[in-house]
């Protein structure tokens, strides 16, 4: 042989280092683009909700010069990512998220407070509570959210009863393929379930004397909630609560129209109109006799502790997107109830938005201590298994000294 | 590469005779590597690939001199210089060849072992998420109290030289200016847009736009009321409007310690990375220090970590192994009955056998947990005729369906390689066997089978160490669950090391990236001892021959 094979290794070692140049350039090229001017703000949005931020984000580059970046985040790992950039100093200016992340993120010390300065009180009293954490608020509150009944109107004319057999009954009487539909996991879905357990009376937390949830109470295992998974034992032997109808089966069938009510939350409407679906928006049946109220979830903005462009941030939140006339704009694009008192008056003409707010009338703010996490967690497993016929006493035991010993680890 | 021939040119000699092609073959790459090695345009490619590098690499090295890194201008440059080196002069070839490679191995696989080894002892995770500095600016801003009921004051923001300072005008219409060093004073001098004082003389009046210049002196600036500290200072975060806080965190640098105003309760900085106080109480955020062999003890010594650790260890085992048995076994079986010349269409066999292995993994589990879904799945709604068999949700079935469906995955993988393998050895060993009176099973389990170990056990531990931190098909066929109901954490029975470690690091709101790194550091060992062990026993095979 006379061919030298070294030749080639010699032409691939020129790839490979080209290669390695080019990926270098690339890498580089983006850093510096990140931090190229003062005047530049990076925001975080969710997926679903960057159409409805456009338009504001556009007008406020023309009032104040300051360019808004809206990065759309998918909103499963907004809060992880940005717990990772945020201290290197590479993060976002401000990212969008639920109020009860507050808990771990400040935690962190990756977000700043927020002076609302005189403007608070123009907030409604749920949006203010929800972005108050340990008594600072940490949130630029834009939209309170919380699930309720949607009921397709084709199939179910008359408005929801109030008590669930009343409902199953008329969703049977339907004849659709289920008779109602409430999206769950494999591990757990304890948020869309929540209102049935208030029905019963049964919650996490006691509510202290300001309305909000006192994290030093835990009434999870008291006879209300005992009661409640009693309950969930039953539906879950009927099959009509399935931890095996995750979000999209539960779409999907009512969008097929093989179920007349769905308990979701407004996020989840245009999905529904867009199938060219009528759909009504009613509060949710007690099951257990008390109001079925479900949690409130305030969605807002954080501002990254670590930003360097913290004046431009603030002044675009507060002074910007506080406003009125922006919170009105969004809540049209989005169907959600605005933050601001007077934007959600207005708002409030809207059928579907008053009916979610029908429905959240009694809501109160899911808690936001770090401790949440593993609260989520086990009851979402608890009733998971309850609901696939574990016994429900003796699991609903072990779920509140679960609890119980999560919060303890939590305060050390 | 534009050298390459097409073999259309003589369509006649693809009956040609075997040695043929091969010398066409020869001629075809030595024109290749004349054209690669001796002339001009090498030269000219390696100028240009050589002078880009370099190009790069200046950039590189002015963004770091103003980034201030001298660590880092230290390494790129030895870097820069190295590669020059290495293509410059004359000779060193195995090292021309060597470097890139060398770059890459270093690059990413050292820097991640050395890191990941790193941080498993560290106590980075939640509440221990940046650095000592971020972690007192973080806790003096959240320190930071309004006075209650204090009003808001319009502010303007001045600058005089390099200092700024907030010109206010009070509800009563009396004009202050003050900054950092100097508490708050009427002045008489300002200009007045309306009631509202706009500017003064000797000063320049910031608009928006100056300000966004100078954004981190404001955000810093407090500017106190009065003399006495106790009366709290103006500041302002949007340079419109500017409130009174007092400031119930004290930082003393000298002592390491954040006093708390309000109750004197001191806080000192502790080896755990936070400040703590004397009863125990801790401030979040700390900041993530070394915590040497911490993270070492709490993965063996607690026993929430240490019961499931062990039971995922020993799935993971078994899991790995099954795999690799089945997926070898099934690729191997079906690879000879494909290689048995009676059968007919056996290249759409093949075809058929191969599409498991062209569909991206993680599609494909996440296909089969639909179809394995107790009670919409395809399989128990049309197979089993609408029973409720809890494929994914029972801790034993769960397990079985994992290996079921890694094993429908993994077998075309198996089946290509045991089939090139049985066609490199020749035909003449089984027809000489069968002369000798041996019958199939005993060809194929004492000729054939240990000729083809020799050359696929390396590819079976490649294997094993895959299947070991096979993380897609677990994450995405049952997430690691059914969950156990004893675990601390969210840890399940078709949980694997890997997955473990990720949930150990990314999931729930309290993670432990240095217990995680911990982990990762024992897969990496039990991966390297098992395979060096397996290597060895290769040797042992390869003496066969």
């Amino acid at each position: 042989m006379l061919v030298k094979p070294q030749r080639f290794i010699a032409l691939g070692a020129i790839a490979t280092s080209a290669a390695l140049l080019l990926s270098a350039c690339s890498g580089g090229g983006t850093d510096d683009k990140k931090d190229d001017s003062a005047s530049s703000l990076t925001v975080w949005v969710d997926a679903e909700r960057i159409d409805a931020l456009k338009a504001a984000a556009a007008d406020y580059t023309t009032e104040s010069g300051v360019k808004v970046n809206l990065v759309s985040k998918d909103v499963s790992t907004t809060k992880d990512d940005f717990l990772q950039q945020a201290p290197t100093g590479k993060g976002p200016d401000i990212i969008m998220g639920a109020h009860d992340w507050a808990g771990e993120l400040v935690t962190n010390g990756v977000i700043s407070p927020i002076e609302l300065g005189d403007k608070a009180a123009d907030f409604s009293d749920v949006a203010l509570r929800a972005a108050t954490y340990e008594g600072k608020v940490y949130q630029l509150p834009y939209a309170v959210e919380n699930i309720a009944i949607l009921r397709n109107t084709a199939l179910a004319a008359e408005t929801t009863p109030a008590t669930w057999d009343d409902m199953i009954a008329a969703g049977k009487a339907a004849g659709t393929k289920y008779p109602f539909v409430v999206e769950q996991k494999a591990d757990g879905d304890p948020y869309h379930l929540a209102p049935f357990a208030a029905s019963f009376g049964a919650s996490i937390f006691g509510v202290d004397a300001d309305g909000g949830y006192d994290p030093n109470n835990l009434i999870l295992g008291d006879a209300e909630g005992v009661a409640f998974a009693q309950w969930l034992s039953k539906v879950g032997a009927e099959g009509i609560i399935s931890p095996e109808i995750d979000g999209d089966i539960a779409k999907q069938a009512f969008l097929d129209g093989e179920s007349p009510y769905w308990l979701t939350g407004p996020w989840n409407v245009s999905a529904a109109t867009d199938a060219g679906i009528t759909v009504a928006v009613d509060p949710i049946p007690s099951a257990g006799g008390q109001p079925a109220n479900p949690f409130a979830g305030v969605k807002g903005f954080y501002i990254n502790s670590e930003s360097k462009n913290a004046v431009a941030a603030n002044d675009f939140l507060v002074n910007y997107l506080g406003t009125n006339e922006v919170q009105k704009e969004l809540a049209a694009v989005g169907s959600v109830l605005p933050a601001l008192t007077e934007a959600a008056t207005e708002a409030g003409a809207d059928p579907i938005i008053a009916g979610f707010t029908a429905a959240g009338k009694n809501a109160i703010p899911m808690p936001a201590v770090p401790a949440m996490g593993a609260v989520w967690q086990y009851w979402g497993i608890a009733e998971t298994e309850i609901l696939n016929g574990s016994e429900p006493v003796a699991r609903w035991a072990k779920l509140a000294s679960d609890v119980q010993a999560a919060i303890d680890a939590d305060k050390k | 590469m534009n050298t390459h021939q097409p073999d259309t040119e003589h369509p006649d000699s693809a009956a040609a005779s075997a040695p043929e092609p091969e010398r066409k073959k020869s001629v075809q790459l030595r024109r290749m590597a004349e054209q690669a090695g001796g002339g001009i345009g090498p030269l000219i490619l390696k100028i240009v690939l050589l002078g880009l590098f370099d190009a790069l690499g200046v950039f590189a090295v002015l963004l770091i001199v103003q980034a201030q890194n001298w660590f880092m201008l230290v390494v790129v440059a030895a870097i820069i210089v190295f590669f020059n080196w290495v293509y410059l002069r004359p000779g060193a070839t195995p090292a021309k060849y060597l470097a890139p490679g060398f770059a890459f191995l270093i690059i990413f696989q050292l820097f991640v072992v050395v890191y990941t080894g790193y941080i498993g002892f560290t106590n980075y995770g939640t509440g221990h998420n940046g650095s000592k500095d971020q972690a007192i600016s973080s806790l003096l801003a959240s320190g930071q109290e309004r006075v209650e009921d204090s009003a808001s004051y319009p502010v303007t923001v001045l600058q005089q030289g390099d200092t700024l300072g907030l010109l206010v005008t009070e509800a009563d219409g009396t004009v202050k200016y003050g900054d950092a060093e100097h508490p708050l004073d009427e002045v008489n001098d300002a200009e007045m847009d309306g009631d509202t004082a706009t500017g003064r003389p000797g000063f320049d009046t910031l608009t928006f736009a100056d300000i966004l210049t100078v954004q981190d002196t404001l955000t810093e600036l407090a500017v106190p009321l009065s003399d006495d500290p106790n009366d709290g200072s103006l500041r302002t975060s949007d340079g419109r409007q500017a409130f009174v806080y007092v400031s119930n965190l004290v930082y003393d640098e000298e002592a390491d310690t954040l006093t708390n105003t309000e109750t004197g309760v001191v806080y000192t900085a502790s080896a755990e990375g936070t400040f703590q106080s004397e009863n125990g109480k801790n401030l979040y955020p700390g900041w993530n220090v070394t915590v040497g062999f911490d993270n070492f003890a709490k993965a063996i010594g607690e026993e929430s970590i240490r019961g499931p650790l062990l039971s995922v260890t020993v799935w993971t085992f078994v899991f790995a192994v099954i795999s690799v048995a089945t997926t070898f076994f099934l690729g191997l079986f079906m690879a000879i009955v494909f290689n048995n010349d009676r059968m007919r269409g056996r290249k759409m066999y093949r075809a058929l056998v191969i599409l498991p292995y062209a569909f991206p993994a993680f599609l494909s589990a996440m296909i089969w947990a639909g179809l394995l879904s107790k009670s919409y799945g395809f399989i128990n709604q049309v197979l089993f005729f609408g029973a409720e068999i809890p494929w994914l949700t029972d801790p034993m079935l769960a397990k079985f369906s994992v290996l079921a469906v890694n094993l429908w995955l993994g077998f075309p993988y198996m089946f290509l390689v045991t089939m090139g393998a049985l066609q490199s050895i020749p035909d003449e060993l089984q027809e000489a066997a069968t002369v000798d009176g041996a019958r199939p099973w005993q060809i194929f389990r004492l000729i054939k089978l240990p000729l083809l170990l020799v050359s696929v056990t390396p590819l079976l531990i490649a294997s094993f160490a895959f299947n070991f931190n096979n993380f897609n098909i677990i994450y995405m066929l049952t997430g690691g669950g059914p969950r156990f109901e004893d675990a601390d954490a969210n840890i399940g029975a078709t949980d694997i090391l890997i997955s473990m470690v990720y949930k150990v690091a990314f999931t729930g709101q309290t993670r432990d990236y240095g217990l995680a790194s911990v982990f990762s550091i024992l897969i990496f060992i039990i991966v390297t001892i098992v395979t060096v062990i397996s290597f060895k026993r290769t040797k042992a095979l390869e003496d066969i021959n």
